[in-house]
């Protein structure tokens, strides 16, 4: 088993009465990359505050790469990179100036310090821009900036609070591709409210809503999730149903209209390949076969609405 | 690692005009005011000159100046640590520092050393004013020294207090006008000390003025150093809790 690199355990976290975070407990290993899922506030960010010491828990503990948190903070932080939600840039220096003094309270030697600029440099694309004022970037490259910070001193976790927000498409791409290059040899926690991210760039997906975690599960668990048995079928003429009744796995079919069918079958196995066959022997002409998935946010609505029931 | 955020502290203050401006208006106010201080002690020199003990060039020259530096400096401080945490706290950059491998008494002291810095610039430069008497004068040498340590201690002790208030404070404004205030009440205490009688020693002990007046007589009085040590002390040790304070509630 791989060593974990963040232990969260039963964090919960009040402001005032108001509870923001409610007994969350997860772990995060290396070479995953975690999708932090949610609405607006439903303690996301809070939970990544929390995990980079900016805020203290009201119970539980957090264990990082082994320190705990609150008792060897100085190790624990060392081990982290972090991205908060407004990126923290002081817009009079330089990215060079500002690069180079992240890298020193991190407490990187001279000789380190140039080479992690260069490498977190060319990691997000801000050769061009070293020499510029930050002040005058752009909001997508202040976001770039903010992601070389957090990846410049090659943290074991890196936490990004929104990363892609701001960007154009390139750039969701790019810094996508980032991610997942960056998973291969970090631990990387990322929160969004966009659900494709998630899909496409982390191999974990956690949801929160309402401080509460209400979902944990691998991307192929989450895949698997979506698959609702059923296969929408399109063909030239219409079928006769009874070649079908043979196949003991499929449960039901619909027939919208004359040429358009919906199987339903068994979760344990799956038909398809028999379908093709009496089809196509049966020449029929088949136009169109697909799995019909339900889409991650039909999963992330109907989870949170089913949490919002059953705190009432 | 204090010295990363106290060298980005003065570089960022240089990096605007802020400090630039106050370096000039400063010396150009302490200046006149030095000249004209030479123009007294010039047309005063004969009858002092008849004298016995008669007060010297240090004395005429160099204690009001530097009791006028005092007073400039009351205004200026607050106005240089007013951005020091509150703002970083606005543009939320706090947080690259509370994530980075740093305590809360690193980040405040390197705020504080930063701030130092700039103030130590500014009470070298005038101490080059009487320097240049040197020239053609002479100094009381001793006296001199300690005038550059009443007022080095007395910046500490401002920078402290709007340290302290910055990390309090929501808004730049807002820390400067209240560490300006709470300086300015902490200066005139012995005024009113001198109409009631009765609560002499206390407000005595707690004005800033009469220490400060203390050691610039020459008079080096533990008690006047440890007043200064302890005040920026304390307010160095509130502004470390006043940090620490901030994650656990908001």
């Amino acid at each position: 088993m791989t060593a974990l690199l963040i232990e969260a355990k039963n964090l919960s976290r009040y402001y005032d009465n108001h509870c923001a975070v409610d007994d969350v407990s997860f772990s995060l290993a290396k070479g995953e990359v975690l999708g932090f899922l949610g609405p607006n506030g439903a303690g996301k960010t809070t939970t990544m505050q929390m995990l980079c010491g900016n805020l203290a828990p009201s119970t539980g503990e957090i264990h990082i790469n082994g320190f705990d948190l609150l008792d060897q903070p100085k190790q624990a932080k060392k081990c982290l990179g972090y991205l908060p939600d407004t990126p923290p840039l002081y817009k009079e220096l330089t990215v060079d100036e500002f690069l180079e003094y992240c890298g020193r309270l991190h407490g990187l030697g001279f000789r380190e310090i140039s080479q992690a600029i260069n490498l977190a440099k060319s990691r997000c694309g801000l050769d061009e821009i070293a020499t510029r004022l930050i002040t005058n970037l752009s909001k997508g490259f202040q976001q770039r900036v903010g992601i070389a910070q957090a990846i410049l001193h090659n943290p074991e976790i890196i936490i990004l609070d929104e990363p892609t927000v701001g960007l154009d498409p390139i750039q969701i791409k790019e810094i996508r591709s980032l991610i997942k290059e960056l998973g291969n040899e970090h631990g990387i926690i990322l929160s969004t409210h966009i659900l494709s991210e998630v899909q496409e760039s982390c191999s974990h997906v956690q949801i929160i809503n309402q401080g509460k975690l209400i979902l944990k599960e691998t991307i192929s668990g989450l895949n698997q999730r979506m698959n609702t048995n059923t296969i929408k079928v399109v063909t030239r003429s219409s079928i006769n149903l009874n070649y079908f009744s043979e196949i003991s796995s499929i449960s039901s079919i619909e027939n919208p209209t004359d040429t358009h069918y919906f199987i339903h079958h068994d979760s344990n196995s799956n038909p398809t390949e028999l379908i093709v066959e009496i089809i196509v022997n049966a020449g029929w002409g088949l136009m169109e076969l697909s799995p019909i998935q339900q889409s991650i946010e039909d999963i992330f609505i109907s989870l949170t609405t089913k949490n919002a029931e059953q705190s009432k | 690692m204090i010295f990363a955020i106290a060298s980005r502290e003065l570089k960022t203050l240089f990096i605007s005009p802020l400090a630039w401006s106050i370096l000039a208006v400063l010396q150009l106010i302490l200046a006149y005011l030095f000249l004209t201080q030479i123009e007294t002690f010039t047309s005063i020199q004969a009858q002092l000159a008849n004298i016995d003990n008669a007060p010297g060039l240090t004395d005429i020259i160099v204690l009001p100046l530097f009791g006028n530096a005092s007073i400039m400096l009351l205004l200026i401080t607050p106005i240089l640590t007013m951005r020091l945490v509150s703002e970083e706290r606005r543009n939320k950059t706090l947080s690259l520092l509370l994530s980075a491998p740093l305590s809360s008494t690193e980040i405040i002291m390197g705020k504080f050393f930063g701030i130092l810095g700039m103030l130590t610039i500014i009470v070298l430069l005038i101490s080059l004013m009487p320097l240049s008497l040197l020239i053609g004068g002479e100094l009381d040498l001793g006296k001199f020294a300690c005038n550059i340590l009443a007022l080095s201690l007395l910046v500490s002790a401002f920078a402290s207090i709007g340290l302290y208030m910055s990390c309090i404070a929501s808004h730049p404004t807002i820390a400067a006008i209240s560490s300006f205030g709470l300086l300015l009440l902490l200066w005139v205490l012995d005024w009113t000390a001198g109409l009631e009688n009765q609560q002499d020693s206390l407000f005595n002990y707690l004005s800033i003025l009469k220490h400060f007046q203390n050691i610039q007589s020459g008079l080096l009085n533990s008690v006047d150093i440890s007043y200064f040590l302890l005040f920026t002390a304390t307010f160095l040790i509130l502004s470390i809790r006043r940090l620490d304070n901030d994650r656990l509630q908001k």
